[in-house]
């Protein structure tokens, strides 16, 4: 009965996206408020029609109702409850019914907000409408969720037991909520573009939906990471893998789209191009869910692939993207940029930002893409991997890192080189011993990798650099330095802080890959492994049933140089009764930002019959800043949104004050 | 793609998936230490054929095995990498490598990255030189800055 309501919402919020369509673009070609205020009920409508259909979905895999068809293919009763209720999101029906309940849920969100012009945020609730028609009506014609079995069967299939992990339970979710949050950039773009109209105004309100998107994605993404870290079990934390680039190319492009929204904010300057942007990401999010969910590519984390929807959503995709593209094309001439600014200046150091996240997108999308292509074009298989990206993508971003801390530091319109680089002295200073005292203390010998872990004290030195220089730390008394920073707005610490995660990030990328130790060994109960300055000893080794599985339970004593313990690591290795694979549970001991990673392998047997096991072990150094840069990122971001500078209520008072050129059209 | 292929590539996943950075097997390794580093260098560049997407370094397929047997021969051997990595090629085409050669079969991808660099800082350039020359302030640029500063110290 759940299950046939959840169906009936499916069917009805497909018909309330449709009617969002119509009543908005109606109520914008009329001017009529009631229209549109109508159009603005459906949305709401229709995201309270995926939210039921949601909820009836998850209360068929609580309730291991093998009856509909997704439940029997991805659930299992003796499944613990977090994993139940995350089957929901684990497969391709599922996930694409989350992508709706997002979809629509943004498009709630805008109909709810205040402050937007009568004009835009009609178009703006019309477009998100024609998005969330395309994609409910993709799940309910080819995709459906709820579909039933004729003959249920008694027991189900079970999720991927790789797929059974608090982060990955939680990882679709955060990336979802990112992915589909520049749906709403794409449709103020679209709606900007009809209207004629991208301005500071405009940008204002683009910003918040950029950066709420963008610090989902990042935490998406980093949980994805951190997942694949200590799940797959071989140490490493990005594959370059085309699932993984599928999300990472939104996030570059979103990066982007923050800082070009910044020079529209301010000054006017780059519309077109900010525009673009905004369809840009949400483009490249749909690619995304279609390079995944199509199997199209190989990947080694490729789940609920189904080739013959994968064309439909490239369809889906192409429509989308085609119209955005083609309103562009149509509307962006138009568009006029009043800015003039110096070689040097704030608004230069955002161009060269732009040019090489967009310089960096292109060789991700093409590296991911090139396979296809060149196979389509020459019949040649080719591989395109992690080599191909440290020459190309790594130098890139290494140049945009080296100018990074400068850009804040000059002024708008025109800037004083002279006084930016004076001002870097210290920072410079600091990441120049940063990467001697690497080079110096750290053995083996590194010069590239101290030549990063530099460039992220660069970054991280830098970014203090600019508010000690706001605050005016130094050249003037405490009190007023105290004052200072309290008055700083809150965008502007975000800023700081997202930069910060980065130098963060990028010390711990430089450390960890150069200097990680790696250790395996076939050892007896009482045998050691040698792991750099440590030593693992195998303790013992007992069985440990789990709930839907069963496993080999190892306890190895690692001692630090000297003998001291350093830790007691138990990896698992398991054993799931449905499907019969095996997975590992890795051990990590975290020593400060460094980890221990001890993972048992397959037991042998060894001379005269007494078994032995494969232990293999890692040193990880600075492996905790991987994952700490990127969520200091997000909080930047969460920082920077709760500016009350975005908050409308200011934006449109300040439009009283400002010149007719900067002024949004009245709210109705 | 037909519902016999897709099985077997997820069986390769599942397969791949489980396996754990299996050139480090100590069944496996070269005796001598700098030819056995040299050996996992140029397995980290060698695709596991049969795979998704992971290199003979990382995948517990047989075929990797064999490959990555295949490798420690050659370099137990003294054959240095480059010629270690044309064997491959030739025998068992691009594919194997996971770093595309400098070809100009492949001059779009290596080109790319740089070459949309370069027209960006281009544009910047172009810009400046036929953009209009900056002015003093306007009244009404003027407000705007008060504006913006406000904003900062807000």
């Amino acid at each position: 009965m759940i299950d046939e309501l959840g169906q009936f919402a499916l069917v009805l919020g497909f018909y309330l996206s449709l009617a969002q369509v119509a009543l908005s673009f109606a109520g914008r070609a009329r001017r009529d408020t009631i229209l549109a205020g109508a159009g603005e009920g459906a949305a709401l409508g229709a995201f309270a029609c995926m939210a039921l259909a949601f909820a009836a979905l998850i209360h068929a895999f609580v309730v291991s109702d093998f009856s509909v068809m997704n439940v029997a293919a991805n659930s299992h009763t003796e499944k613990p409850m977090l994993y139940k209720v995350a089957g929901a999101w684990g497969s391709h029906e599922g996930s694409i019914l989350l992508w709706c309940v997002a979809l629509t849920g943004y498009g709630a969100a805008v109909a709810l907000s205040r402050g937007l012009p009568f004009g835009l945020k009609a178009l703006t609730v019309a477009v998100q409408g024609c998005l969330g028609s395309l994609f409910v009506g993709y799940m309910l014609f080819a995709s459906n969720p709820l579909a039933r079995i004729a003959i249920p069967p008694v027991e189900g299939r079970s999720l991927n037991p790789l797929l059974q992990d608090p982060a990955l339970a939680a990882h679709p979710p955060f990336l979802y909520a990112g992915y589909v949050g520049f749906s709403v950039v794409f449709s103020l773009a679209a709606a900007a573009l009809i209207e004629g109209r991208v301005d500071a105004a405009w940008a204002r309100w683009v910003r918040p939906w950029a950066l709420a998107a963008w610090s989902l994605l990042t935490v998406g993404i980093t949980l994805g990471s951190f997942w694949a870290y200590y799940e797959l079990g071989w140490g490493g934390w990005w594959f370059w893998d085309p699932v993984e680039n599928a999300s990472f190319m939104p996030w570059l492009l979103g990066t982007a789209l923050l800082h070009s929204a910044i020079v529209t904010e301010k000054r006017g300057g780059f519309p077109a191009w900010t525009a673009f942007l905004g369809m840009g990401c949400f483009t490249l999010s749909m690619l995304g869910a279609f390079l995944v969910r199509s199997g199209v590519l190989t990947s080694v984390h490729a789940f609920a692939v189904d080739p013959k929807r994968g064309i439909l959503l490239l369809g889906i995709l192409a429509m989308a993207a085609g119209a955005g593209f083609a309103l562009f094309a149509w509307r962006a001439p138009r568009l006029k940029d009043p800015t003039t600014f110096a070689p040097i200046s704030r608004e230069s150091a955002l161009f060269v930002n732009n040019i090489i996240l967009s310089a960096v997108t292109v060789t991700v999308l093409l590296g991911t893409l090139y396979p296809l292509l060149k196979e389509a074009v020459t019949g040649e298989a080719v591989s395109v991997g992690p080599p191909f990206f440290n020459l190309t993508f790594v130098p890139l971003m290494v140049a945009a890192f080296v100018i990074l801390p400068a850009g804040p530091l000059l002024a708008w319109k025109r800037g004083d080189a002279m006084a930016a680089i004076q001002r870097l002295i210290p920072a410079a200073l600091i990441a120049i011993a940063a990467g001697v005292l690497a080079l110096a203390l750290v053995s083996p010998r590194k010069a590239l990798a101290s030549c990063g872990v530099g460039i992220g004290a660069w970054l991280i030195a830098g970014a203090l650099d600019e508010v000690a220089d706001r605050v005016r730390l130094g050249r003037a008394p405490l009190a007023e330095v105290g004052r200072r920073a309290s008055g700083l707005p809150r965008g502007a610490w975000g800023m700081t802080l997202a930069h910060i995660g980065l130098g963060v990030f990028v010390m711990g990328a430089a450390f960890e890959t150069a200097w990680k130790v790696e250790a395996a060994e076939v050892r007896p109960i009482g045998g050691v492994v040698a792991l750099g300055d440590f030593r693992l000893t195998l303790q013992d080794v007992g069985p440990a049933p789990g709930p839907n599985y069963d496993a080999e339970h190892a306890r190895i004593r690692v001692e630090g140089p000297g003998g001291a313990l350093a830790c007691l690591a138990e990896p698992e290795r398991r054993t799931y009764d449905s499907g019969g694979q095996t997975t590992s549970e890795v051990a990590i001991c975290a020593r400060g930002a460094d980890d221990i990673y001890v993972v048992l392998g397959d037991r042998r047997v060894g001379p005269g019959g007494t078994p032995q096991w494969l232990i293999r072990a890692y040193w990880n150094p600075w492996a905790r800043f991987l994952f700490l840069g990127p969520i200091l990122m997000a909080l930047g971001g969460a920082l920077s949104l709760s500016d009350r500078r975005l908050r409308f209520g200011v934006a449109r008072r300040k439009a009283a004050t400002a010149p007719s050129g900067l002024a949004p059209e009245p709210a109705e | 793609m037909s519902a016999s292929r897709l099985a077997v590539r997820l069986a390769a996943v599942a397969g791949a998936l489980f396996c754990l950075a299996a050139a480090s097997d100590p069944s496996e390794r070269l005796a001598d230490p700098a030819q056995e580093a040299r050996a996992r260098a140029i397995m980290r560049d060698v695709r596991c054929l049969v795979c998704q997407n992971e290199s003979i370094d990382d995948s517990e397929a047989t075929l990797a095995g064999d490959l990555r047997k295949l490798v420690r021969e050659q370099v137990s051997a003294g054959k240095s990498d480059a010629e270690v990595k044309a064997y491959l090629k030739s025998r068992y085409g691009e594919f194997v490598l996971l770093k595309p050669p400098f070809s100009w079969g492949n001059a779009a991808l290596w080109g790319a990255p740089f070459l949309v660099a370069a027209i960006g800082g281009a544009l910047l350039i172009f810009r400046r030189r036929s953009g209009p020359q900056l002015e003093v302030l306007s009244p009404e640029e003027e407000s705007r800055i008060e504006m913006l500063i406000r904003d900062e110290t807000h």
